[in-house]
């Protein structure tokens, strides 16, 4: 029997082809089958979902979260992580390898895929380690991972400390045409630093990291890309000396992708003072820490940073720098982060509130609607299935990935909505504007707002 | 409420005879949020705490029935016995909780801790840590006043206010002074507080040290429009600043700074930024020598310059008690638990 879902009416984008019209989507075991005029198309009794005023678009591509499962699971588990990427419109998330075991062998990759099977709410692809162990010493068994069905290889947390090692990571990897995805940081100049280095780590007396920390890595790694001709992923970009590099690598053809998260595109180093905003942001000058200075939950790393680096990083996504936005999602559980500020673990969880945060730019006209849809969808989508595949695009015979969004819908952010178990979210009580009214994964609803088809009240329009 | 209420003798500036001052603060985190009237407020409550100090018995029972627990996660002579006598002098109950030996080593973390003595009756919990900003985790948790005994490299808020109280005993008021801080800059908390107090209160504050010791401030010649802390002068060469100081503070060397690469040798810190006797000729006449403490002779202080004619070390320690009592006494002296 068909299993046939029909979105009726809604303002369809697609970021392929940059298309932005009214239309049907109707899907058909697991795949678009008809765009357009569906009628007289969708079979009868099918579901029809009413998305008159609302957005459709291929579902979102994360490209960098961490599930914590195996090892980690007070902080995440496969079941609530991939539960909370549906409800921020995610159907396709790649996991990071840190977990306990770190995903080094094929036996943890499959376990994590026998995880997802069985109780995954989204497609999950895992990352497999650059190294063993992630310890910088030796490759991991790179041919094994890519065999067990890995999307790229990282030792996120952690750079490739040895040049040499990450110059054969690199060549290595050519073999299976995977990314090598890095995360960027000089550990010697970090020196235990717990945010940006710059005026707020002065005035809070706080150990910071430089710039330079993130930069000198990047600087090597698009000299060993060029070296080796293979697919280099920086993580989490968070300064606007990276952008420069990485734009003036692309220029010059070397094979290196980006991506920026949410967090680090909306906020600034400022919200470790306190979640009311600094003195500094309304230009009075020297002000008193206020009560909730230390912010446990504002500390992230790489650490948030300057409005400087803040305003490079949108032009970066704007001019094609940055490829993708992904969440860098790091659920932790209340210990890890009600404690003293540089005891704290580092990292937000995010994949709930992303699209509503990153709203905020297309609302303040620093981003596109189309662009940041892009960013969610066809471009990681690009990095993950370089001939696409049929995924992160919606056309007839593409994957039945879709996401419903309201982008005026204003909701207020609170701990009890968000279905992570890592409550450490930065834009808890904040009000966002944007909303994801319904992910569907495979052309099964994996989440449906409860006001889905229900009349708008006038009072959360802003037209 | 007051423990007294006829104090409308002019005369009668004493403990027992004066009205708790008017005092919004529960907590005492930083010097950040201290108004002048506010500082002068302390100063005066000062005032009146040296005077007992300067009685037979030193003990009056304003805190009697109060408790107070000294939490102190990080080493410390002077600060901790300090804060002991001051709350001795003022009759509470004086409960020392010492890091280690305890539940922490368990792992306890600080926020069940604190919780604890406080469901165990601490009315104010004095607390030194390693970790800047652990005092303010603390008072986001507890209903108990928070006293800052030194966070990390954060503040040191009653150290400021016993340095600007010697000042004033000194030169009366410390509006127009040049205070130079010398030394370790960047890793201070006894220097940050002060720039607060010291400009609050209109004194010039220049910092002076080697460039990686200094952190990158606001400069008083070019202010930033994002400026978070008060602008002072930075001035790297030693001979610069102390021309004109009225006031001159070294700053304790961390031996492990030049094991962190900062310096490439103590003896080389030593010819550059001690502050020796030919240096403070540099100085004004009038100019003294402060040093929040422990020193480390002949590194960032020549002996005989500590222990010399301008040096009001001394006078700090002594000012040290009072200030502590002066801010127990606003936090708790008028409050109901």
């Amino acid at each position: 029997m068909t299993e046939a879902l029909l979105i009726a009416g809604g303002r369809v984008i697609d970021p392929e082809t940059q298309t932005d019209t009214t239309a049907d989507v109707l899907i058909e075991n697991g795949k678009i089958t008809s765009l357009g005029d569906t009628k007289g198309k969708a079979p009868k009794g099918c579901r029809t979902i009413e998305a008159k005023g609302l957005v459709v678009c291929p579902g979102f591509i994360d490209l960098h979260c961490h599930l914590r499962e195996p090892g980690f699971e007070d902080k995440e588990t496969i079941a609530t992580g991939t539960r909370a990427a549906a409800r921020g419109g995610y159907t396709t998330v790649c996991c990071m390898p840190n977990t306990n075991p770190p995903l080094d062998t094929r036996a943890a990759v499959d376990f994590v895929k026998a995880r997802c099977a069985a109780e995954g709410a989204v497609r999950v692809l895992p990352i497999g380690c650059i190294t063993r162990g992630r310890k910088g010493e030796e490759l991991s068994e790179m041919g094994e991972l890519a065999l067990a069905g890995v999307a790229g290889y990282s030792d996120d947390g952690d750079s490739v400390a040895s040049s040499r090692l990450m110059r054969h990571a690199l060549e290595y990897s050519r073999n299976f045409g995977l990314p090598v995805i890095e995360h960027c940081e000089d550990k010697g100049l970090v020196d235990g630093g717990v945010v940006n280095e710059g005026p707020v780590a002065v005035r809070l007396g706080l150990r910071g990291i430089p710039a330079a920390a993130e930069e000198v890595i990047i600087s090597r790694d698009l000299a060993l890309a060029e070296l080796t001709g293979a697919r280099l992923h920086i993580a989490h970009v968070s300064t606007a000396g990276s952008v420069e590099l990485i734009r003036r690598a692309k220029q010059q053809g070397i094979r290196v992708t980006a991506e920026a998260t949410p967090h680090h595109l909306l906020l600034t180093e400022e919200r470790v003072m306190g979640s009311k905003g600094p003195s500094v942001l309304h230009g009075l000058g020297p002000a008193p820490l206020l009560a909730d200075a230390y912010d446990t939950f504002a500390k992230v790393n790489p650490p948030l940073r300057s409005e400087r680096d803040r305003r490079a990083l949108v032009q970066g996504v704007k001019d094609g720098t940055i490829d993708a936005i992904a969440t860098d999602h790091a659920p932790h559980t209340w210990i890890d982060k009600a404690c003293e500020f540089g005891q704290a673990a580092f990292g937000m969880s995010g994949l709930g509130t992303a699209f509503g945060v990153l709203m905020e730019l297309v609302h303040r006209r620093e981003l596109g609607l189309v662009t940041l849809i892009s960013k969610l969808t066809f471009e990681p989508g690009k990095i993950l299935w370089p001939a696409h595949e049929g995924h992160g695009i919606l056309a007839v015979g593409s994957t039945g990935d879709v996401v419903i969004i309201d982008p005026e819908a204003e909701w207020l952010v609170e701990e009890k909505d968000l279905l992570s178990k890592g409550k450490n979210n930065p834009f808890i009580g904040s009000k966002l504007r944007g909303k994801i009214m319904a992910t569907i994964f495979g052309g099964r609803i994996a989440y449906e707002d409860r006001s889905l088809g229900q009349p708008v009240p006038k009072a959360t329009r802003h037209d | 409420m007051s423990q007294e209420t006829d104090g409308n003798t002019a005369s009668a500036r004493t403990v027992e005879r004066m009205q708790v001052p008017q005092w919004r603060h529960r907590h005492v985190l930083d010097v950040d949020d201290l108004s002048r009237d506010e500082i002068e407020t302390v100063m005066e409550t000062t005032d009146a705490m040296s005077e007992v100090l300067a009685r037979e018995v030193k003990r009056v029972p304003t805190l009697r029935g109060k408790t107070v627990v000294t939490m102190f996660y990080e080493a410390s002579t002077r600060t901790k016995a300090s804060f002991e006598m001051a709350a001795k002098n003022l009759s509470a109950d004086v409960v020392s909780f010492a890091s280690s030996g305890s539940s922490v080593e368990k792992g306890e973390s600080l926020i069940d801790t604190l919780r604890t003595l406080e469901a165990l009756g601490a009315d104010a919990i004095i607390i030194r840590h390693r970790e800047s900003g652990a005092p303010y985790v603390a008072a986001r948790h507890v209903g108990a006043s928070i006293i800052n005994a030194g966070d990390g490299w954060h503040a040191h808020p009653s150290q400021a206010l016993l340095d600007l109280y010697t000042l004033r005993q000194r030169f009366g008021k410390v509006e127009g002074l040049r205070v130079v801080i010398l030394g370790d800059i960047l890793h201070s908390r006894v220097a940050r507080s002060n720039i607060w107090s010291l400009t609050t209160m209109g004194a010039d504050v220049v910092l002076c040290g080697p460039t990686t010791l200094l952190p990158q401030l606001p400069c008083r010649e070019t202010p930033l429009p994002g400026d978070l802390l008060p602008p002072v002068e930075v001035q790297p060469d030693i001979e610069r600043a102390l021309i004109g100081a009225d006031v001159v503070m070294p700053l304790r060397l961390q031996l492990e700074r030049q094991h962190a690469g900062l310096l490439p040798s103590i003896r080389e810190y030593t010819r550059m930024y001690r502050l020796t006797e030919e240096r403070l000729a540099l100085a004004r006449e009038t100019a003294v020598v402060m040093h929040p403490g422990p020193i480390n002779e002949g590194v960032e202080i020549a002996p005989g310059v500590a222990y010399g004619s301008r040096s009001v070390i001394q006078k700090q320690v002594s000012a040290g008690v009072a200030v502590r009592m002066a801010l127990l006494y606003l936090v708790i002296g008028g409050r109901a638990r």
